[in-house]
């Protein structure tokens, strides 16, 4: 590995928020990543699509290293951000999910108040200095995540007894009250309905001013609509990747195109 | 669905018969399960019905209310008023001179003991702490309620059977001999009396054939075995053997006989022994003992003096002991002072606080369960103490931290093996190292508490694991994700949520260890032990340990205080066992 040319390259390309280079990941003698490289840019949302148990989860999870918490998981490769391997050894990996907030599929809230959910995270960090300063990032946060409005007057309720649509907006408000510089979102609406889908396509657009933001889906249209790049995965492997325009309209490979018309996947 | 009625067809019954077969068999497991639930409910109210009803002679008390007169001389000789010279005074002697006051007439040796065997040898320390608390009582004659004995109190609460009036026609006349009295009624008013020891008699004759017969089958057998002898010896010694059982038969028809006959003449007289119950006049503010019957006449024995010199009597009560004398711990002389002091509304049953505040006692009158419940409560606190915060400790290692490899795996099927070893083996185990080795003081609630820590740490780790593995994984990951370690995910959100599974499993355990005696035994709390415990290092026992004791001793009146404490161990159970349920409902959470 030539890990001095690729230090070279990110920094150069202020651009780019995060990339991989050459990266594998095996669950004990599965092979699941396979030599994945890929440049996620700053401010900008990044589609990652493809089949069911392409790796797009697992690669996901390798840029806030979530996968440490299975044992048998091993990775390979280079993985930075802003010209940091995330990997070194000096590297907390406490300290990298504050900075890369994570979204899951289902919504998570803690069981706990709606203001504990959200000032968790800022807590443990210990980024308020006081109480005032706490209000003040929940506030931030909430509003934020777009749900500000509609739990304002109930922030000492449970965050469990918000709507799906909601609860995800919490977890989205709750991911970005730790400053993250990232957003990972695994595919963050998959458990709700139409109407909340769209309330949250909007919010990701919003985020995408402040954060980069990466998004796994499904959905080949939500996709088109609210990311600006595209990864296409496939059996482990980056198949594709580009602007999302040419992902949709003019895909290089015939795996994505299969993909993308629906004849695999 | 071709292929479905191909089979169907095969099998020859329509979907239609095979739906109700179905229906059917339906019904039928149903059945099933309502037949075992109602098994287990009728088991369920058996026994705690007879616990229940065992334990209600426990729950009162009887007192025998007197005046007594605190002398002066006697209890303070130095008047000047001390509470603690006074309380050492001898107001043993007070109470029996009280007695023998009370029933001038006894003067026999044997007599006077049966007497001051009515009321608790405890009654004179209270009697005595009375006195030293209020010292102006000395000199007076205060009315004190003094504590019946075991017996009294069981004769009292009808445990011996109670006297049955037999009701009377006739009048009395009656003659003085000395101790003994002639009786004659102008009625054949004893013929009750002589009926029922005839029937005892021929009770008694049946047996005696059953016994007859018996020794008639030696006869045989020895006669068999004297023809087929092969020696002389052999023979003369299995001859004689068939005559001494000839010769038992014989005695036995005989008196059998003899019995029969007896028993056909129904008016002829009897004497009553021991074994029969037990003929109580009343008459005059006095008690006769009927020894000899007839029909209509009867000699009988004083046992408390008339009050006049009358020789006739139009009303006067005759009675009958459910017992005989021989087969209840309390005589009829004594039976006689009992009633008598009840005709002078000097007995009096109450709820027993006491059992509920004392602690073990040899007199069954003076036993609690509160020592044992003290003792119980200072061990279950070691146990929670110890077991609790390491079971639950374990299982977040276990399961949050530990990687899953072979040595993880052993240690996990071990302490699952550990949930099912032998309570009693624990207590050997704490006998041998922390009596032993550690020096752990015996019979103590700290003892107790370590070695049913050992024994309920299993269940709460498996409880606890159990708790925590319903932890939605999804959770865990909330927590990583804003950036907060492996740790304070645990403790700041799985510990919290698994949290009510973990006291519930818990209690369950402690109300396992509750109950339990063997491994108790084996490091002394089985001691017999007065003191309430103030602390962990005191000596004391437990519920169940003084269950098991009570259980062994002889005294009658500890049966009803044994099923008195396994009312109160079951309520303690179904007090943790509710805890257990309401921690559920109050904690239970979705998500």
């Amino acid at each position: 590995m030539k890990d001095t040319n690729f230090d070279d390259q990110f920094v150069q390309a202020k651009d780019i928020k995060m990339s991989a280079r050459g990266v594998q990941v095996f669950y004990g003698d599965n092979h699941a990543i396979k030599d994945v490289n890929v440049d996620i840019a700053d401010n900008t949302v990044t589609a990652f699509i493809g089949p069911s148990g392409c790796g797009k989860s697992t690669f996901l999870r390798c840029l806030n290293r979530m996968n440490d918490t299975i044992s048998s998981c091993r990775i390979q490769g280079l993985i930075a951000m802003d010209g940091q391997n995330i990997y070194a050894p000096k590297v907390d990996p406490v300290q990298l999910r504050a900075k890369v907030g994570m979204v899951f599929q289902k919504p998570n809230p803690f069981a706990k108040s709606i203001y504990d959910n959200i000032a968790y995270g800022p807590r443990i960090h210990g980024l308020a200095a006081n109480k005032n300063d706490l209000d003040e990032i929940v506030e931030k946060s909430l509003r934020r995540g777009a749900i500000w409005d509609e739990v304002k007057d109930r922030l000492n309720e449970p965050g469990n007894g918000l709507s799906g649509g909601q609860q995800q907006r919490l977890c989205i408000a709750r991911a970005i009250a730790t400053a993250p510089e990232v957003l990972l979102m695994d595919e963050p609406c998959s458990a709700l309905d139409p109407i909340a889908t769209a309330q949250i396509e909007e919010l990701i657009d919003e985020l995408r001013s402040n954060y980069s933001v990466v998004i796994i889906t499904h959905s080949m249209q939500q996709a088109a609509r609210v990311s600006q790049k595209t990864a296409f995965f496939h059996l482990g492997n980056l198949v594709e990747h580009g602007e999302t325009g040419q992902i949709f309209t003019n895909p290089q490979d015939p795996r994505t195109e299969s993909y993308i018309t629906g004849r695999i996947g | 669905m071709a292929f479905i009625s191909g089979i169907s067809r095969l099998k020859n019954e329509t979907p239609d018969m095979r739906t109700r077969r179905r229906r059917r068999s339906e019904l039928r497991l149903k059945a099933y399960g309502i037949l075992a639930i109602a098994f287990a409910l009728l088991a369920l109210i058996t026994l705690l019905g007879s616990v229940i009803t065992k334990s209600v002679g426990a729950f009162t008390e009887s007192y025998i209310t007197l005046n007594v007169t605190i002398d002066a001389e006697k209890i303070d000789p130095t008047s000047d008023r001390d509470p603690k010279s006074i309380r050492r005074a001898d107001f043993s002697g007070l109470t029996k001179g009280l007695l023998k006051n009370t029933f001038p007439h006894v003067t026999k040796r044997k007599e006077k003991r049966e007497l001051y065997d009515l009321v608790s040898a405890g009654a004179s320390f209270e009697l005595a702490n009375l006195v030293a608390r209020d010292v102006s009582l000395v000199g007076q004659s205060p009315r004190f309620d003094f504590l019946a004995s075991d017996t009294s109190d069981l004769y009292l609460k009808g445990e011996f059977g109670k006297l049955k009036q037999i009701p009377t026609h006739g009048q009395l006349t009656i003659q003085r001999t000395e101790a003994m009295v002639e009786i004659s009624s102008s009625q054949d008013d004893f013929l009750n009396i002589l009926k029922r020891i005839n029937a005892g008699l021929v009770r008694k004759a049946k047996t005696m054939h059953i016994q007859a017969a018996r020794h008639d089958n030696g006869v045989t057998e020895f006669v068999r075995r004297a023809a087929i002898a092969t020696t002389d010896e052999a023979r003369n010694e299995n001859q004689t053997l068939a005559r001494t059982h000839v010769a038992k038969r014989d005695q036995l028809l005989a008196q059998a006989q003899n019995l029969e006959t007896l028993a056909a003449t129904p008016r002829g007289s009897r004497s009553l022994s021991r074994e029969d119950v037990s003929a109580l006049l009343k008459l005059d503010g006095g008690w006769i003992k009927l020894t000899d019957v007839s029909a209509n006449a009867a000699t009988g024995e004083i046992l408390m003096p008339l009050q006049g010199t009358k020789t006739q009597f139009d009303e006067w009560e005759m009675f009958l002991t459910d017992l005989p004398e021989i087969s209840r711990k309390i005589n009829d002389r004594q039976i006689v002072w009992l009633e008598h002091l009840d005709d002078l509304g000097a007995v009096k049953t109450v709820f027993n606080t006491r059992f509920f505040s004392a602690g073990d006692s040899r007199e069954p009158e003076l036993s609690g369960v509160w020592g044992a419940a003290v003792g119980t409560f200072w061990t279950m606190l070691v146990t929670f103490a110890l077991a609790f915060p390491i079971g639950v400790l374990s299982a977040i290692y276990l399961e949050e931290f530990a990687p899953k490899n072979r040595i993880t795996g052993f240690i996990e099927v071990n302490i699952n093996n550990l949930a099912a070893v032998p309570s009693i083996v624990f207590g050997l185990l704490g006998l041998a190292v922390f009596l032993g080795v550690f020096g752990v003081p015996r019979s103590t609630p700290l003892a107790g508490g370590i070695v049913l820590a050992l024994m309920t740490m299993p269940t709460i780790i498996i409880a606890s694991r159990t708790a925590i593995r319903a932890v939605p994984p999804s959770i865990r990951d909330a927590a990583l994700g804003v950036g907060a370690s492996k740790l304070q995910a645990s403790f700041h959100h799985v510990l919290p949520l698994a949290m009510p599974g973990m006291m519930t499993g818990s209690i369950i355990g402690m109300a396992q260890a509750l109950g339990e005696t063997a491994p108790l035994i084996m490091i002394g709390m089985v001691a017999f032990i007065v003191d309430v415990p103030t602390g962990i290092t005191d000596s004391a026992t437990v519920l169940p340990v003084q269950v098991y004791r009570w259980s062994d001793f002889p005294e009658r009146a500890f049966e009803a205080r044994t099923a008195a404490a396994i009312c109160v161990l079951l309520a303690f159970l179904l007090i943790m066992n509710l805890a257990a349920i309401l921690l559920r409902r109050r904690f239970e959470r979705r998500w």
